[in-house]
């Protein structure tokens, strides 16, 4: 298998400010008008006690700093987004900051029509500022050969 | 919308259809997720590779069903977990058609946790991508 060799590679740590901003333009983008996300007097009356993200928020949670970029050094033109995972303990809330960690949980390979393909699975874990879990985006990639036109 | 507690297991949800991808909104989503292959941006890029011009982002249609989820969980329910597996391409124009059923219902440590099968259609039958999201109330 090529990509055995990145299991357990990690990225730097990295902290993200969640801007009420971005969340609007986030929910914006999506086309998603619930008021949880832009209302903040609405939000306070949920059982959220205020503004939180979106639930697909955390593919938008990235490193500021272009050089704590998690470089796996792949071929990004091989790259496939197969499947995407969310688990969380708790929202994400609009004005907090998120301290964030990249890893390569695993590398496995399945059979496909064109021969073997391998799979990454890349984690982001997300926790608050005391080290407590919000929630861990799991990225489910497919590394696949090159097709040359 | 339907009260959490009326959810039970092989329940159909109401269908939720989105207006029609559009271009802008691929540069929208571009900028609000950070996304910016320019497959979902850039027609010559896309066709350079083959399409017939750019595709949507797989997470814009997450999105679209994060939207779904949590019109079914009613801003009361919080979500645990919710995954998707991405299938056929989106391309502008399109109209996605989100759709669900009740899969399982069960009582874990005294809350009550649904899980639902979610499905993001096109042209009625073509799936662009089946998820699942577990609701907590």
């Amino acid at each position: 298998m090529e990509l055995k060799h990145l299991i357990g590679k990690t990225g730097n740590p990295f902290t993200f400010k969640v801007e009420q901003r971005h969340i609007r333009q986030f929910a914006q983008a999506i086309g998603d008008s619930n008021p949880l996300y832009t209302d903040e007097e609405y939000a306070k009356k949920t059982p959220y006690k205020g503004i939180i993200a979106p639930l697909t928020f955390p593919i938008a949670v990235k490193p500021d700093d272009e050089n704590d970029k998690f470089d796996l050094g792949l071929d990004y033109r091989r790259m496939l987004h197969g499947e995407q995972q969310f688990k969380y303990s708790r929202p994400i809330r609009a004005g907090e900051t998120l301290y964030c960690h990249m890893k390569v949980t695993d590398v496995y390979e399945k059979d496909g029509k064109n021969g073997a393909m391998e799979f990454i699975l890349l984690d982001t874990e997300i926790n608050d500022e005391n080290g407590e879990h919000i929630v861990t985006s799991r990225t489910n990639i497919l590394y696949r050969p090159l097709v040359t036109n | 919308m339907i009260d959490l507690s009326q959810l039970v297991e092989g329940l159909n949800l109401p269908e939720y259809k989105k207006e029609k991808v559009t271009k802008v909104q691929l540069v929208k989503y571009a900028g609000a997720s950070g996304d910016f292959n320019p497959l979902h941006t850039d027609d010559a890029f896309a066709q350079k590779i083959g399409l017939n011009g750019v595709i949507a982002h797989g997470m814009l249609i997450m999105g679209f069903l994060g939207e779904y989820v949590n019109k079914i969980a009613n801003n009361e329910g919080q979500v645990i977990d919710f995954k998707m597996r991405f299938g056929a391409m989106t391309f502008p124009e399109d109209e996605i058609v989100c759709k669900g059923i009740v899969k399982e219902k069960n009582k874990v440590d005294g809350k009550t946790e649904v899980v639902l099968k979610l499905f993001a259609v096109k042209d009625i039958s073509e799936v662009v991508g089946t998820g699942e999201a577990v609701i907590q109330f």
